[in-house]
């Protein structure tokens, strides 16, 4: 049987998956470019996916989370399968962080169950268990949020920068200066961003851009003027733009108010999951999402409390991705 | 790239492990809650020791790095918590009006409140506590190593010793309490109410003046010129003794007119006995396209600040040169003289001129 025809919009997207697979495969010294998509290579994507029955007794259960996570990546990339998906952001050998999000503890962190899942994606795509690292700033924070730290070489590390360390030398771009997290520059081939869903008391949200202030080691001098451009500059810092592959947003929870700490009374269930390669456009999306459910709670912008998060905008100036809704291209499944 | 970890993280790593809770406990004793901070709802709270007042989430720190919301309580993280001590003589802080030829007793703790891009310790100063080597030692055992190495201060300096400010009150009371003085050199980026409460235990303090332009604090200190020159005016007020220091960087706070405003300031505001240091400025951290002050540019410097009417003005960081020695501003006779750190001759009789006798003021003997 003849395959069915594509549709203009799966070609592009099979079209943008291959350049994906490219631009991951060149590796990391020869193109000192972005693996993420910039403002010259066409619409960004973004994939928005939402499962309403995730939940079972209030936790995301974990079938129905790993099913939203395999359809959000195929969507993505365009594939029929999830391996498929998971060949175009690593290769075999390399060796994998995933950058989590722990910083607020339970409630409203990266969920262990999501980085599990990912960690058995990438071990079907050919990634071996001990080539894989969960990190993040500190370990007290990865423990707080639920994972536990492991640092045995035969499987997969979970362990924080206060364990692995930070360079010695300074890398520098813009108005960042920093040491950085080795978990990035020594030991990860490839990096998966994990954010969370949130807004931020000082920089207005917090996302895929900002969640790299974890591979810094002094986070605490980029939030002066709601974080712009700081968020950004420490994004062009080069080994954050070569090694990044890939953003996925944990929406199973939102927060639209009185982050980045865990404030349940101002948490919802999104219940859903945002993927991009460009972390711009991811989280020009997020932040819509969240102003949409401030607007919903009756709940000015953030434009109109003084933390629009204008770093966002100085991100796409930067080439990092893009801003402008009429270049996302939004995909909702 | 690409390797696992190497062998020297890993064990650093594994060993560390077992020891975690060894180190929390050694963690603890730098704790303490600290001075200078207000509660706000849902456990955020907003510092007010220095004017960045930044408000901070539970389990966030403030911009200084070494102040952190734990609960809803706001503790500091490095209360006798040395990571550099060590015996300077006065004159590298550099006092040149205070105890001339003594040796004092200098110690930092990580963290600074601003972010200077031609910061020289920015290594200690641009770090969480936790990401620098640092060692015990608490407020009387400062004061009784001080006193055991013939020190007659206590320096509070090489970071910025405002961010940790319970210790170094807690550290100057148990040095006054052993006869040993203690003097202060800042960034001046403080409130009163905690600068009035230090000043009542310190003898002296020198401050940064890092130019005397808002863009440049804006651009190259991360901070606000205006909340420093309300310090030098408050510590003028309360008659602490205060010396200035203004690093003269190339292109970036070195115009004729800037450097007058400045000396204008400083005799209006302060009065023309002030001690003004200008120093020479070395390419670092975030400042290495810069070159090396010119001499001529600091000479052109002293040159303005004596026309305006200062009576002593220093250049530093050109160990031999003439300006680095005091001379009396009534009969233009030298009475201290210095090369580099070192007195090479002290002529001052009980704080005057042996010439013509005129007071200089400053802090001579210990009373």
């Amino acid at each position: 049987m003849w395959p069915a025809p594509k549709t203009r919009r799966e070609m592009l997207g099979g079209c943008l998956g291959l350049l994906g697979t490219q631009a991951c495969g060149q590796g990391r010294e020869q193109t000192g470019k972005p693996a993420t998509a910039g403002q010259s290579a066409g619409p960004s994507r973004v994939v928005v996916a939402r499962e309403p029955a995730l939940r079972s007794g209030g936790s995301a259960d974990s079938k129905r989370l790993a099913a939203l996570l395999d359809r959000a990546m195929q969507a993505f990339f365009g594939v029929d399968k999830p391996v498929e998906a998971w060949r175009r952001v690593v290769r075999p050998g390399q060796v994998v962080g995933l950058k989590v999000n722990c910083l607020a503890g339970k409630g409203a962190s990266t969920h262990p169950i999501l980085a599990e899942i990912i960690c058995e994606r990438l071990q079907e795509a050919g990634i071996r268990a001990r080539d894989i690292l969960i990190w993040d700033r500190l370990s007290d924070d990865l423990e707080s949020a639920g994972f536990r730290i492991a640092t045995g070489r035969d499987r997969i590390r979970v362990m924080g920068n206060d364990l692995l360390g930070y360079e010695d030398e300074l890398t520098t771009w813009g108005s960042a200066g920093s040491l950085l997290a080795k978990a990035l520059t020594q030991i990860s081939d490839a990096v998966i961003n994990l954010p969370v869903l949130k807004d931020h008391g000082i920089v207005g949200v917090t996302l895929a851009l900002k969640n790299l202030f974890g591979a810094v080691h002094n986070p605490n001098k980029y939030h002066p003027n709601a974080g712009d451009p700081y968020v950004a500059d420490v994004y062009m810092l080069p080994p954050i733009r070569r090694k990044v592959r890939l953003a996925i947003c944990d929406a199973i929870d939102g927060q639209y108010e009185g982050g980045p700490s865990y404030m349940p009374q101002w948490s919802w269930p999104f219940n859903g999951l945002l993927v991009a390669r460009d972390p711009v456009a991811l989280d020009r999306t997020g932040w819509q999402i969240i102003e949409e459910e401030r607007a919903r709670r009756g709940m000015k912008p953030l434009r109109e409390v003084g933390r629009e998060p204008r770093w966002i905008r100085t991100a796409a100036r930067h080439g990092i991705g893009a801003d402008d809704p009429n270049r996302i291209e939004r995909i909702e499944v | 790239m690409g390797e696992t970890l190497d062998r020297r993280t890993f064990l650093k790593a594994a060993s560390t492990l077992p020891c975690l809770n060894a180190l929390a406990a050694d963690e603890a004793r730098y704790i303490v809650e600290a001075r200078y901070w207000e509660k706000l709802p849902y456990r955020r709270i907003k510092c007010t020791l220095c004017p960045r007042e930044c408000v901070i989430d539970d389990r966030e720190r403030g911009y200084c790095g070494v102040r952190e919301n734990r609960g809803g309580v706001y503790y500091t993280l490095v209360y006798s918590r040395v990571c550099a001590a060590n015996i300077d003589p006065i004159e590298k802080k550099p006092f040149f009006h205070v105890l001339p030829g003594t040796l004092s007793f200098s110690i930092a703790t990580a963290g600074c409140n601003v972010n200077c891009k031609m910061c020289q310790n920015w290594d200690i100063s641009q770090v969480r506590p936790e990401q620098v080597r640092s060692i015990y030692m608490p407020p009387r055992e400062v004061a009784a190593l001080a006193r055991q190495n013939r020190c007659a201060t206590i320096s509070y300096t090489y970071t910025e010793p405002v961010i940790f400010y319970e210790y170094m009150v807690d550290t100057a009371e148990a040095a006054r309490a052993a006869g040993v003085g203690n003097v202060v050199v800042t960034g001046g980026y403080v409130t009163s109410e905690p600068l009035e409460e230090l000043s009542k235990r310190v003898d002296a303090v020198k401050v940064d003046l890092k130019a005397f332009s808002q863009k440049f604090y804006r651009e190259v200190v991360n901070g606000e010129l205006k909340p420093v020159l309300q310090t030098l005016v408050t510590l003028r007020k309360l008659g602490t003794w205060t010396e200035i220091v203004y690093l003269v960087v190339p292109t970036l706070n070195d115009g004729d007119q800037e450097l007058r405003q400045l000396a204008r300031w400083v005799k209006t505001e302060l009065g023309p006995d002030v001690p003004l240091h200008f120093t020479r400025f070395h390419p670092q951290y975030l400042l290495k396209n810069l070159p090396v002050t010119p001499v001529k540019t600091l000479e052109r410097a002293k040159a303005i600040a004596d026309a305006e009417g200062l009576h002593y003005v220093y250049l530093g960081n050109v160990p031999g040169h003439p300006a680095e020695n005091t001379w009396c501003p009534k009969c233009r006779r030298l009475l201290i003289e210095r090369e580099g750190f070192f007195i090479r001759g002290l002529h001052l009789k009980q704080g005057r001129c042996p010439g013509c006798r005129q007071a200089i003021p400053g802090i001579w003997g210990r009373s």
